[in-house]
């Protein structure tokens, strides 16, 4: 598993185009050129990139509404996840999703789902369909530490380990659920054991924030799925900079706690690693910064500029057998 | 032709379906060793093995949500909730995502679910295991909800929609298992979204289906001593909804009665008068009337159970309201 010069380059491209999308899809919201909610991964860039960087094609990724960093991990360009933003024709769900249900199938991942812990007894069923057809991969299932809270996640956690499923669950702790801090909400503070309970082994990332420790946390955790052992837990230790959801007043926390945080900004601690173990230059990195300042420019202008659906395809996709779409 | 009752009709569609394609499976509570709640399954533990007949904790999101999970990965599972009534706990499963995905992500997605279940009152087990609470599902777009009333279509239609792509709910009514009736043999199935007139008349359209259509063809036979020609359409699927034959049926009688389980507020006898008041209010030669369960969660005590439930007889009242 070592890495080469491209690779680092790689992951840093995916942690910054995820930066910038998320920095410019704020001012689109801003604009009112973006509706509905809008949750942004900006500080979490380090758990999904590590994590998916990990994975090989024929594990599938579900994740929650927060999902626009998964979608360009798992290789979704930029303009397909500003163009559904925007609600176009051009959208990876066609402006049907919008921010909150991403997906791309050809790319084994499959969404964004925003009633929270929902997606877990899903993720379940996914990964019994391919233990039945005897397919390889494992089913990476995202959620964030809210959702361990809800009754879906005990359902399919439990399922998970009483048909031996290859499971990876990710819990993506970021501290809070909307505004309500974990130990206010959660009679166990550290998530991971929960999956005690279920006797599905587990383990818990202090740091996050550093996409080195995640890679690796993360391909052990999917070696031991892999190795047919059943289910594993991973709880990942993160925090998100910005509000829960655009207009977040984020009377919950301190502004000191989050300057803290963002002194371990995610980008900057792999900005730095790259620079002084000589993996790659600033120079390097600085050129990759303005690759993806362009890419992001060009796919803010794609997005803007693509086609709103055609209205007489509302009834489009509802049922798969085209006669029945009518209203 | 052969003459078998609801359950052996939904059991050999199950099991042919199983026989016929490898990726059909079965999972829910006490379907596999236990033989089914109402012993549906029975022999299909032994028969097919624990893979594709699973038993499943008691945890109906689980059962929904993980049914989905499979179908989106190439199955087509046959996840069964004991009744209706635990539906509730998996709302959101059932609701909110089998028949949203496709759609939700721009056709990506397919969920050829079929969530098996039964519901219906009648057996005095009090009022939250006595549901007919169809019409709440049948309000979403994008799942369909099939239920039938006879042996035939119980066949017919389960088969169908075990091989449609789309998620189906398939709802039986737990007092009809033994209900009899010609069943075509060899395979065949009944398309979804497709009423179909049970029996022909010429002086009233009785429009119904699952229990109720029980109900309708008794009470049609009766008025039919009277002189009262009553014609009776059952819908067999709630949706999609297919008011044509109900429609032309109207057309002809200009009267109709809609009888259903459940309770009538909001409910499936509200939204055919409303179609038929929509697409052929001149042909009404009376106002349409609606029978259903007395508005009340239902009680324990058998006598008042039964005067709560829709009965023959309010049926044959409710025609001669409209003659
Ligand atoms: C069943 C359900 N209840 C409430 C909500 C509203 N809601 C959306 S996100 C959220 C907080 C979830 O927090 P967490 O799981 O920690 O994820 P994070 O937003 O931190 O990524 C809530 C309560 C919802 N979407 N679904
Ligand atoms: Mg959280």
């Amino acid at each position: 598993m070592t890495l080469k010069k491209n690779d680092h380059l790689e992951f840093y491209r995916q942690m910054v185009l995820i930066r910038r999308v998320e920095e410019r899809s704020a001012e689109l919201y801003q604009q009112g050129k973006i509706g509905g909610f809008l949750h942004l991964y900006i500080g979490q860039e380090a758990v999904s990139t590590g994590l998916i960087s990990v994975r090989r094609p024929e594990d599938r990724v579900i994740t929650a509404y927060r999902d626009h960093g998964v979608a360009i991990n798992v290789g979704i360009p930029a303009k397909q996840v500003l163009a559904e933003l925007l609600g176009k024709e051009t959208g990876i769900s066609k402006g049907r999703g919008g921010s909150m249900h991403m997906a791309d199938v050809s790319k084994n991942y499959w969404g964004g789902h925003a009633i929270v812990g929902a997606h877990l007894p899903i993720a379940a069923g996914m990964a019994l369909g391919d233990q039945y057809q005897g397919n390889k991969g494992v089913t990476i299932c995202m959620f964030g530490d809210g959702a361990t809270n809800i009754g879906f996640f005990h359902e399919g956690v439990n399922l998970s380990k009483v048909w031996n499923l290859p499971v990876l669950w990710v819990c993506e702790n970021n501290q809070y659920g909307m505004g309500t801090a974990v130990e206010r909400a959660s009679a166990v503070g550290e998530i991971h054991k929960k999956a005690e309970g279920y006797g599905i082994p587990h383990s818990r990332l202090d740091d996050g924030m550093d996409i080195m420790k995640v890679r690796e946390a993360s391909a052990a955790a999917l070696e031991q799925v892999r190795s047919g052992k059943g289910p594993y837990f991973l709880e990942i230790v993160t925090y998100r900079f910005q509000g829960h959801s655009m207009g977040d007043p984020q009377r919950y926390r301190q502004k000191e706690e989050v300057t803290q945080w963002e002194k371990t900004d995610p980008i900057g601690i792999y900005n730095r690693y790259l620079v002084e173990q000589e993996i790659a230059t600033k120079a390097d990195l600085e050129k990759v910064e303005e690759a993806v300042e362009a890419e992001v420019k060009e796919a803010v202008e794609f997005a803007e500029t693509s086609p709103d659906p055609a209205l007489d395809t509302l009834f489009d996709y509802m049922y798969t057998d085209k006669e029945q779409n009518h209203g | 032709m052969a003459e078998i009752n609801m359950r052996q009709a939904i059991s050999d569609a199950l099991w042919e379906e199983m026989e016929r394609d490898e990726k059909v499976f079965i999972m829910g509570e006490e379907v596999g060793v236990w033989g089914g709640t109402y012993a549906v399954t029975k022999g299909f533990y032994d028969h097919f093995g624990a893979k594709r007949v699973k038993d499943t904790p008691i945890a109906e999101a689980a059962i929904v949500g993980a049914g989905i999970g499979a179908a989106l990965v190439g199955l087509r599972p046959v996840a069964e909730l004991m009744t209706i009534n635990f539906a509730f706990v998996a709302m959101d499963h059932i609701v909110n995502e089998a028949p949203k995905l496709h759609t939700m992500f721009g056709g990506q997605m397919k969920v050829p679910l079929v969530i098996r279940t039964a519901g219906g009152g009648g057996r005095q087990l009090g009022a939250t295991h006595s549901q007919t609470p169809d019409a709440i599902f049948a309000h979403f777009p994008g799942l369909k909800v099939v239920s039938p009333g006879t042996p035939a279509d119980a066949k017919g239609l389960l088969k169908a929609a075990i091989r449609d792509d789309d998620p189906v709910l398939y709802i039986e009514h737990a007092a009809m298992y033994q209900v009899k009736g010609e069943v075509p043999t060899g395979d065949f199935t009944v398309p979804i979204g497709v009423s179909k007139v049970q029996r022909e008349g010429s002086d009233v359209t009785i429009v119904s289906y699952c229990r109720g259509l029980q109900l309708s063809m008794l009470a049609a036979e009766q008025l039919a001593v009277e002189g009262i020609s009553a014609e009776v359409v059952d819908l067999r699927s709630l949706r999609p909804l297919d008011m044509g034959p109900v429609i032309e049926s109207f057309k002809k009688t200009n009267r109709a009665v809609v009888v259903e389980e459940g309770w009538p507020s909001y409910g499936v006898g509200a939204e055919v008068s409303t179609r038929l008041y929509e697409e052929a209010f001149d042909y009404a030669d009376a106002p349409i009337k609606r029978v259903g369960q007395k508005e009340v969660p239902l009680p324990y005590n058998r006598e008042l159970e039964q005067s709560a439930l829709p009965q023959v007889a309010d049926v044959i009242a409710a025609v001669k309201e409209v003659l």
